[in-house]
């Protein structure tokens, strides 16, 4: 026998490794050479839901962090996005190279992240998802108003992006962008969840008493939770400014933030894993919509007239449904299927 | 100045509204510690029903308007036992979460049912303006603010002296003691639904009646957060205090900054603004028990 069945950690080490078994390593090895090898041979329409849910993703793990792992509700994230978006925006326009409008474009988020974060850190639940809904709906103000930078509501136009001269000017090299930030990202998020830093966090989500107690300073690793996660909001965003070449208000309004909670609580809070299933749930979920509606259009007249709001409906109550009978999201359920499996015969 | 006392007024007559609703999200909080993200939709749901009745049916408005209010008890009651009784115990985002689901619902609901034009309700009140203190005002608004201040009075008085509403406060104030005096807690989430969904509608059917009334009329839920952060999440005083405070607020702080700045729709951050400052300063409010932990 060269290794026991299942797993048995011996060391800490493995116990905290990325992807703890060879199978494991070797499925997400696959499963990304598929997302880079497939796409090519995709119509245009479906890379470009590829795309959008890249981005999303970015967004719904950043979030995760702060909320899932850390324990801060965020109702402001979308804003923070918008933050990130119209720095690249702006950027962009400047000349300013994409490779360096990036991380400025994070940077900037983290900073609008962290300042609305200062007051609310003295708060906590409700009292803290109260102030974010503050932080997104006067962000939202600014977007609008502050004309001369953002354009208003006229919005603001971005050309796509451009590395050493080499334009990402298409839906399928915008993919390959997308996917390695988000890849990046995902992967940088779990990292950080196996560090030091998001040990506190998770400390602090689970007993803020119990952490300050062992010596996790609240405030600080509060900061860095709100810092840590605007920072990517914003990096989304900026992908997203260039994606969609146009800025305007609207996009990043309380419906965002929402839409990215939306996606914590259906993938499930706290791990990266879960932010992604939610993030190509609820990006999805429209497209799905969207489809069943063109094709129910035949035997329901008027069923496309009603689809905005259906898709809202749809919405809420896919939300509420989970919350209900899923609270630990489709992580979760994918865990109790893969563990059903490894016992097939037996029960227990 | 003839100018800023106009914006006062009617910066009143909305914040009676705002003090209204958030009568209803104080209750619900006060009672269940659940932070109703959906109250907004319950006033837009009441003024579509209250429409429905009046228009659509052809009823008289004394016919439809109890009506309407006994649509929104059942929908509360509804709501509070399909969707919040099987979150209890469950943490703080979930609860939010599902009532911020249930608002999109609701939402879409009355979308699908009314479209999204915007859609008048028929005079009731005589249109002539009345003079108060110097300035013309419409009937409307009198009436508005008279019935909020009723509506505010009769809870006052609901809360003190009848049972129900002393079994409420007490389940408020400690749920194990209340329910080991043979207080059934259910019923008195449930009623706190009931009596919320039922001010909110009224505070729609006002609405209407001033502005008409579209499917983006649950926005004005939003505004609820900063007058009852206010007045204090936990006291009734507090939400009609704060609903007045941030009304009048928001409507002269907007009149100054288009007079002064030359700055447009300051109205919908106004509020927003003077929250984070309540948050910052005196976070329990005016009016709230000092319960929050600071870190």
């Amino acid at each position: 026998m060269s290794a026991p069945c299942g797993l048995f950690f011996t060391s800490y080490a493995q116990e905290s490794a990325l992807f703890p078994s060879r199978f494991l390593k070797a499925s997400m090895a696959l499963f990304f050479v598929a997302l880079v090898v497939l796409p090519p041979w995709m119509n245009s329409y479906h890379v470009s839901v590829l795309c959008l849910i890249n981005i999303a993703v970015i967004g719904a793990v950043s979030l995760n962090l702060l909320t899932g792992s850390c324990g801060q509700i965020s109702l402001g994230h979308g804003a923070f996005v918008g933050v990130g978006a119209y720095t690249a925006g702006v950027l962009a326009a400047k000349g300013v190279p994409f490779l360096l409008a990036l991380p400025a474009s994070g940077l900037l988020a983290a900073l609008a992240g962290m300042l609305f974060g200062l007051p609310s850190l003295r708060l906590k639940g409700i009292y803290l998802a109260i102030s974010t809904l503050a932080a997104q709906l006067i962000l939202e103000y600014v977007f609008l108003h502050w004309e001369s930078v953002t354009g208003g509501s006229n919005g603001l136009a971005v050309m796509p992006p451009e590395i050493f001269g080499y334009a990402f000017d298409n839906d399928l090299k915008m993919f390959y962008l997308t996917l390695a930030a988000a890849s990046l990202c995902a992967l940088g998020a779990a990292n950080v969840l196996r560090s030091r830093l998001g040990r506190a966090f998770v400390s602090i989500r689970d007993h803020y008493l119990s952490a300050e107690i062992v010596g996790v300073s609240l405030f600080g690793y509060k900061l860095r939770a709100f810092g840590l996660s605007s920072f990517l909001a914003g990096v989304s965003g900026a992908l997203w400014a260039h994606y969609t070449m146009f800025l305007s208000p609207e996009q990043f309004g309380i419906g965002l933030s929402i839409s990215y909670l939306a996606m914590i609580i259906i993938g499930g809070m706290g791990r990266v894993a879960g932010a992604v299933y939610g993030a190509v749930f609820i990006t999805v979920l429209p497209e799905a919509l969207n489809a069943l509606s063109a094709s129910a259009e035949a035997w329901m007249p008027g069923m496309t007239s009603n689809l905005m709001a259906l898709k809202g409906g749809v919405f809420g109550l896919a939300l509420i449904l989970f919350l209900l009978f899923e609270p630990e999201g489709l992580a979760h359920r994918w865990r109790l299927i893969k563990a059903y499996w490894k016992l097939y015969p037996f029960a227990h | 100045m003839e100018y800023y006392l106009q914006l006062v007024i009617s910066g009143l007559v909305v914040g009676s509204i705002y003090s209204l609703v958030a009568l209803g999200f104080v209750i619900i909080y006060k009672a269940t510690k659940v932070v109703n993200f959906a109250q907004g939709e319950l006033v837009m749901v009441g003024a579509f029903a209250c429409f429905s009745l009046t228009v659509q049916f052809g009823l008289p408005f004394w016919v439809s308007f109890p009506m309407t209010l006994a649509f929104s008890t059942l929908l509360g009651m509804a709501i509070e036992r399909l969707t919040l009784r099987p979150l209890i115990g469950e943490p703080t985002i979930s609860v939010i979460m599902v009532t911020i689901g249930l608002s999109s619902v609701l939402k879409s609901l009355v979308q699908l049912c009314w479209g999204t034009q915007i859609r008048v309700f028929p005079q009731v009140l005589p249109a002539d303006p009345v003079v108060v203190a110097g300035l013309p005002v419409s009937p409307v608004y009198v009436a508005a603010f008279l019935l909020s201040i009723l509506l505010f009075a009769a809870f006052s008085l609901f809360f003190k002296y009848s049972r129900l509403g002393i079994a409420m406060r007490a389940t408020a104030f400690d749920q194990a003691a209340s329910a080991s005096m043979g207080i059934s807690i259910k019923s008195i989430f449930a009623m706190s639904w009931c009596v919320a969904a039922m001010v909110s509608a009224v505070g729609g059917v006002i609405l209407g009646n001033i502005n008409g009334i579209n499917s983006q009329l649950g926005h004005l839920g939003l505004k609820v957060f900063p007058a009852v952060i206010l007045g204090g999440l936990d006291s009734l005083a507090g939400a009609a205090l704060g609903g007045l405070l941030i009304g009048v607020l928001e409507n002269v702080c907007d009149g100054v900054a288009k007079d002064v700045l030359g700055l447009g729709g300051f109205k919908d951050v106004a509020a927003f603004i003077v929250l984070v400052m309540v948050l910052m300063l005196k976070p329990y409010g005016l009016f709230g028990t000092r319960q929050i932990e600071r870190v």
